[in-house]
């Protein structure tokens, strides 16, 4: 494929320079209000070309809000933002040149054919027929929806619609790709896919801004990532450190019975380092979950299900807002 | 500085690059035509029986009216005194119409459609378009349709010989003005619009208007006051215009009637930039 074999070129371009590296988003006290409700609380961020920054939280987290000012579509209310230089809001047009933007919900062109799609999305940046014609083809095989371009939009499945809208944001060629919940509706195999194709533009270095509710998506494809919550930042860093600093290694998960999980709390005070009681099940928190579960069994304790798993980012958000990501 | 191929030179972003240094630069990119020929392209896989029912509305209406209606009538006074069939009478009104009803349509129920349903906008203006792109392509487009209308049912008044001067080939100009006022203050009104109720007021304010618009009768018939009225609408003056050139006879109306139109477009442009930047750029 054309755009893997021009990798190794382009990741000679992209590379950072040796010292600092060379921000390509730097938010400073971002604030956004609509009316009395503030969806961003003054967040700073900082991201490095060629980085997988994630936004993690719950929905009406600010997360959209956020992607929206980066792409100069939003006007904040207060703080700074640049992008490559640029404030957004003086220069859209000249920092989306520059974007590709995945939408939360496909907006795709309904009238138009697939390929079409791609070409008429390449004009509205002012790019050349010779140019977009043989790029449309490189994204269609990109997206593997070679055999689609002469297809209808509506005719096309929710991950091959979802596929065709990531090709179209690469049209130009993008330095960044904000990405807004990308694989949320998506079946288990289409995420696969679209996580593969996530990871290799990642390889060849373009910068992915994503957001996303799914903590198994933001491990898989974050180097770095942001928790927001009502609009502010509780912490910051990569899954495994985020997971180190905020949770223990392992997670022993039991379930009571709804009527007995809140009650059986006290019983169970003193095994692993930290105790969540969650309307569902009861989360204890320690190095090694198989030892904490012996230790419940000895003390005469029932559960109807237990499971040890290995702790998520999910932990830490419930760790940092007392609630859980996904209700 | 690319990031997949490499095929893009930073000098094929000119369009945006240039953008820094020129007027309106975060809402205009100076790339109408990108919206232009992707509605071109769109109506390639439209329908075209909706395309060809505008062209055959007026059509019917002069046959009955002017041809059925005109039979009883017989002759009338046109606008230079001269004695004229009604059928040539209300022809000029009925083009008028047809260019307002035309770039009604395309710039309300179409632009409508767009901005609510089909998120069309919302794509364009994440790239380098600039609200005043967006609005200007979609405007010319409703202009280029009320343009083919307009030539068409000039060339039905041709074979049905009410056209007696050269003068009337300035009709068609002239009705895509009439359209342009229409469509750029109609795609900024149904910026206003957020349910299909709210836009049947459109049609609650389009009716009369064709009725009453001096359209199959003088406005004398009125009294002073109502005349006023009907004189402040933007259709009568179309209809005056049209009326005018169908038979050459041009006076210093016909510049106020011109004027009216212009100044409508500049305000009909702002409003709709204007209310794309709120509603997309907020």
């Amino acid at each position: 494929m054309r755009v893997s074999e021009l990798a190794s070129k382009e990741s000679r371009v992209n590379r950072p320079s040796d010292d600092a590296p060379q921000y390509v988003i730097t938010a400073e006290n971002l604030t956004k209000r609509y009316g009395d409700v503030t969806a961003v609380d003054g967040i700073s961020f900082r991201v490095p070309a060629g980085e997988a920054f994630g936004l993690l939280g719950p929905n009406g987290a600010g997360k959209s809000t956020t992607m929206k000012m980066i792409g100069g579509v939003s006007q904040r209310t207060s703080g700074s933002l640049s992008i490559m230089g640029l404030d957004p809001e003086q220069h859209g047009p000249e920092v989306r040149a520059h974007l590709g933007v995945v939408p939360q919900q496909d907006n795709l062109d309904e009238e138009l054919k697939v390929r079409d799609n791609l070409l008429v999305y390449g004009r509205y940046f002012g790019l050349p027929m010779s140019y977009l014609k043989p790029k449309a083809d490189e994204l269609l095989e990109f997206a593997q929806l070679t055999d689609k371009a002469r297809s209808k939009v509506d005719a096309l499945s929710g991950g091959m619609k979802r596929r065709l809208t990531i090709a179209r944001s690469l049209i130009n060629e993008p330095r960044i790709l904000l990405l807004d919940e990308p694989t949320t509706g998506l079946d288990p195999q289409a995420r696969h896919i679209l996580w593969d194709r996530l990871f290799r533009l990642k390889e060849q270095g373009v910068t992915l801004i994503l957001t996303t509710h799914y903590m198994d998506e933001a491990e898989q494809l974050c180097d770095r990532l942001i928790v927001v919550d009502k609009g502010k930042i509780m912490a910051e860093g990569s899954p495994a450190s985020l997971i180190r600093d905020y949770s223990t290694r392992e997670v022993l998960e039991l379930r009571f019975g709804s009527e007995r999980n809140a009650s059986v709390g006290a019983e169970l005070e003193g095994i692993g380092e930290r105790l969540e009681t969650l309307p569902d099940r009861v989360l204890i928190y320690a190095h090694d979950g198989e030892a904490a579960l012996e230790q419940v069994t000895a003390r005469g304790l029932r559960p109807v299900t237990s499971l040890v798993r290995r702790s998520s980012l999910e932990d830490v958000f419930l760790r940092l807002t007392g609630r859980s990501l996904v209700d | 500085m690319s990031v997949l191929t490499g095929n893009l030179s930073p000098g094929d972003h000119s369009v945006t690059e240039a953008a820094r240094n020129r007027r309106f630069g975060p809402i205009y990119s100076r790339n109408v035509r990108a919206v232009v020929a992707r509605g071109l392209m769109a109506t390639k896989s439209s329908n075209w029986m909706v395309m060809v029912s505008g062209f055959f509305e007026p059509v019917l209406y002069l046959i009955s009216m002017g041809v059925g209606l005109g039979a009883i009538v017989g002759s009338v006074q046109g606008p230079g005194g001269q004695e004229i069939s009604y059928a040539a009478y209300i022809a000029p009104a009925l083009l008028a119409v047809s260019a307002m009803n035309g770039a009604v349509y395309d710039s309300t129920w179409n632009v409508f459609f767009k901005m609510n349903f089909a998120k069309l906008y919302q794509g364009m203006l994440y790239t380098s378009l600039g609200p005043m792109d967006v609005a200007m392509g979609e405007i010319f487009l409703a202009l280029l349709r009320g343009a083919m209308y307009a030539t068409g049912f000039t060339a039905v008044m041709g074979v049905m010989g009410l056209i007696t001067t050269p003068w009337a080939i300035l009709m068609i100009p002239a009705a895509v003005l009439i359209a342009f006022g229409f469509a750029s203050f109609g795609m900024g009104i149904t910026s206003f619009m957020k349910t299909f109720q709210q836009m049947d007021w459109i049609n609650f304010v389009m009716l009369p208007m064709f009725l009453f618009s001096a359209t199959f009768y003088p406005l004398s018939v009125y009294p002073q006051p109502i005349q006023w009225f009907i004189q402040a609408m933007p259709l009568w003056h179309g209809v005056e215009l049209l009326r005018q050139i169908s038979v050459g006879v041009f006076t210093p109306a016909t510049a106020v009637h011109v004027g009216y139109y212009l100044v409508m477009i500049a305000l009909g442009v702002l409003l709709t930039t204007g209310r794309l930047r709120r509603l997309f750029l907020k």
